[in-house]
């Protein structure tokens, strides 16, 4: 009896110290070694590609903003601010319930089933706003133009890019509110178009936030 | 090129980078663990330990070193983060309370990574990097360790002897894991993924005001989340997260670390039996399951049923722009057909077919590649139970690479794939049929089951991804897919390693004319049915009322 309760205390012994050694190698040395390497050779990159418009820290090119009026006297959720060009809805971020001591920048999706009511309401909504706040006298966009990135949330609900096709769709409304010729805005929408990595990885992409910062550029120099 | 093309092609460079690897990641593995040379730093680790790597253990020795290594590793994890509050370096987050460090500490030890918690708002870098990520390792190392045992319990004969589980455990750390996770982690911050440890700060933003980042070690620990399956997240959204996850390429970077280790691991079984025919046939049958689930997914995600995705004109709901609907579709399958977990897109707003995908490749057991070392395992499992099945309808004791499968080999097999389903009806019925845990669902009807059953295909399979609109982090919720972690990991895990010291024990069954030969297609054209017909038989009625009520409504 002595003998196995000694037997089992030596083995949990091992365990620990097994566990200890390997704390040390996978997560001190490990994770300490690749932030050195990461630092060094892709220092910006390592620190979350931050982005400056007029010397300014403006964002991450990786993470969405958004480009809203800020809020009126008993508004819930603000107005877009249409003189910019907007990214995908994100109804999946939540307010800060966990943790409270910090504004934190959230990620997440709505997790709505595609035979979802509210699902099926947001996207809804979400046309009509599109189709609303993009047909300008002279253009009108059709239901059918609008892209499935525009009505839609995201996966992290933080994503940087819109379609192509929804950042053209909104050409018109930027050129006419912000006195701008519509071909000088196309040719900005086209400038800033990735397509396909290597011609098939991924989908065509629209960086938004390099998009408003090249247009605030092209604004300033009217 | 249209998106299905490239979806099309992105598949297709991802075999063909799975081939590349293939036989020298196969090979080295098989010499990992056959060599008899230690490494420096190996010999002083085993000092460390108080083990002689070189000592020969037998299945009942083997499995003890298994339980009580993962013991020690669920309280370890259990009080640091309990502890976190007091701890330095935790960027002033709390002490997480006990039913969710509980189901924490146990799903990194699974390899389950099931993750109840939202990781920005939550954990420090102290519980992230030398906890988290820590177990992201072993539990993959231990994961291998007992595929690598039974596989030396078909490769040995007349004697017990299955290796040694603390040389495995750390060779399969120091040799595979450490060194392919630093190389993937360097490729992922060569993209965008970050790396630093800035804590919470603020960032400008281009309207004015500022938002507040929590800058981590994030690359270092998503490489070995994919490289060992493992799927738990730094941040809430997972792989969707422009950090964890920059560029098109990143994606598919992802995609094909979570699957080369499953998939190289039959070269490695085919290397360590003396047949490499027999690898390839495992394979065939791992990459036919793997290659029809996400035929099939991207059929659906492109068709985009349902009656939301039908107004938003694509299934972008809960998708990145950069990756679309072709790669991410291919990411859902490999994740769920793995035990990994991760996502790059959200599986709940998927088309009700396309979720039903997802479940299903858990409930297969995963093991079309499946975890690391756990998908081997699972699937010479399968192939066992298909070798019998074939023995009864010719009325011949089943062999199986030489070795008789026999009354006991039969039973523990059989115990096996019993096990997962057993936990994952049992507790999804309870969970159903108890007053309180259905307000835990986020949608209604038929997909609001679907949440509560892709709970626990996840939890017991160790794959630890989720319909994530249920609210898991409940005392029932936190407390029942921790018991179906720990009991899917580690029950299994008993049978897998008696039946290899029961096989290791045998002696050889020479190959006669009537002997089936399992190398050839038509073996694994059997293996491939008997998995689809035993999974399809044992959950059909559950997929029935969840997904495919869903898919066919729409």
């Amino acid at each position: 009896m002595n003998n196995s309760v000694s037997n089992t205390a030596r083995l949990f012994g091992a365990g620990l110290r097994a566990l200890l050694v390997l704390t040390l190698v996978t997560g001190v040395i490990y994770p300490l070694v690749v932030t050195g390497v990461a630092q060094a050779l892709f220092n910006d990159k390592a620190n979350g590609s931050e982005i400056r418009s007029d010397g300014k820290v403006v964002g991450s090119s990786l993470i969405g903003q958004s480009y809203n009026l800020p809020l009126k006297k008993g508004q819930k959720t603000p107005d877009p601010d249409l003189k910019w060009f907007q990214g995908r809805p994100a109804n999946g971020l939540g307010t800060n319930s966990v943790n409270t001591q910090y504004k934190l920048l959230l990620s997440g999706a709505t997790n709505l089933s595609a035979d979802s009511k509210d699902l099926l309401k947001q996207v809804e909504a979400a046309k009509a706003a599109v189709i609303k706040d993009n047909s300008v006298p002279g253009y009108t966009v059709k239901a059918s133009e609008v892209p499935a990135d525009a009505v839609t949330s995201s996966g992290s609900g933080l994503d940087p890019d819109i379609s192509p096709a929804y950042a053209e769709l909104q050409v018109h409304r930027i050129a006419a509110k912000n006195g701008l010729s519509v071909s000088a805005v196309e040719k900005l929408v086209k400038d800033h178009t990735e397509g396909r990595t290597l011609g098939f990885m991924g989908e065509p992409r629209v960086n938004v936030l390099e998009l408003n910062i090249a247009l605030k550029d092209l604004v300033a120099k009217q | 090129m249209g998106p299905v093309l490239a979806g099309f092609l992105q598949l297709l460079a991802l075999i063909g980078a799975l081939a590349l690897a293939y036989i020298p990641l196969g090979n080295y593995m098989a010499r990992v663990y056959s060599s008899d040379k230690h490494w420096r730093v190996e010999k002083w680790i085993y000092k460390g330990i108080g083990a002689n790597p070189d000592a020969e253990m037998t299945w009942p020795a083997y499995l003890r070193g298994v339980l009580a290594f993962s013991a020690v590793s669920v309280l370890f994890l259990y009080l640091l983060q309990r502890l976190q509050g007091i701890l330095p370096g935790s960027l002033g987050f709390d002490s997480v309370n006990p039913a969710q460090s509980f189901n924490t500490a146990v799903s990194f030890v699974t390899n389950t990574n099931w993750q109840s918690y939202y990781g920005e708002q939550t954990m420090g870098h102290v519980v992230q990097t030398a906890g988290l990520a820590v177990q992201n390792f072993v539990s993959a190392a231990v994961g291998i360790a007992v595929a690598v045992a039974l596989v030396r319990g078909f490769a040995r004969s007349r004697t017990g002897e299955l290796g040694n589980f603390w040389s495995d455990l750390v060779r399969g750390t120091l040799r595979i894991l450490v060194p392919g996770a630093a190389i993937a982690a360097i490729v992922l911050v060569a993209c965008g993924a970050i790396q630093n440890f800035s804590g919470i700060h603020e960032v400008g933003q281009f309207m004015g005001g500022s938002q507040q980042w929590n800058g981590g070690a994030v690359a270092s620990q998503e490489a070995i989340k994919e490289f060992g399956t493992n799927g738990g997240g730094y941040f809430n959204a997972n792989s969707a997260h422009p950090f964890e996850n920059p560029t098109p390429f990143t994606n598919l970077f992802e995609i094909f670390l979570l699957l080369v280790i499953p998939f190289s691991l039959t070269r490695t079984f085919g290397v360590m039996v003396g047949s490499i025919k027999q690898g390839y046939a495992i394979l065939a049958t791992m990459a036919t399951i793997w290659v029809g689930f996400v035929a099939l997914m991207m059929w659906t995600e492109f068709a985009h049923h349902g009656p939301a995705l039908q107004a938003a004109g694509g299934a972008y709901e809960g998708k990145e722009v950069r990756f679309g609907v072709g790669s991410s579709s291919i990411f859902a399958v490999s994740t769920t057909l793995t035990s990994t977990g991760a996502v790059d897109s959200f599986h709940s707003s998927f088309t009700g077919l396309g979720g039903g995908i997802t479940i299903l490749g858990m409930q297969l057991g995963e093991i079309a590649p499946g975890g690391t070392g756990s998908g081997l395992y699972g699937m010479l499992i399968m192939a066992v139970i298909a070798v019998f099945i074939a023995g009864l309808m010719v009325g011949r004791t089943p062999e199986y690479l030489g070795k008789k499968i026999g009354s006991r080999e039969i039973k523990l097999a059989a115990c096996y794939i019993l096990i997962t389903p057993a936990l994952v009806l049992i507790f999804t019925a309870a969970s159903m049929a108890l007053p309180t845990p259905p307000h835990s669902m986020l949608n209604s009807g038929a997909h609001g089951f679907s949440e509560v059953l892709y709970a626990f295909s996840s939890a017991a399979n160790n794959n630890g991804s989720a319909f994530a609109g249920l609210n898991a982090n409940t005392d029932w919720f936190n407390t029942m897919t921790g018991l179906a972690m720990l009991l899917g990991r580690f029950l299994p895990m008993v049978f897998v390693l008696a039946l290899a010291g029961s096989l290791a024990e045998q002696k050889p069954v020479p190959a006669t004319a009537g002997t089936l030969r399992t190398e050839k297609p038509l073996f694994t054209g059997l293996l491939v049915g008997a998995i689809l017909i035993i999974t399809g038989l044992t959950y059909f009625p559950a997929l029935a009322l969840g997904p495919l009520a869903e898919g066919l409504a729409s």
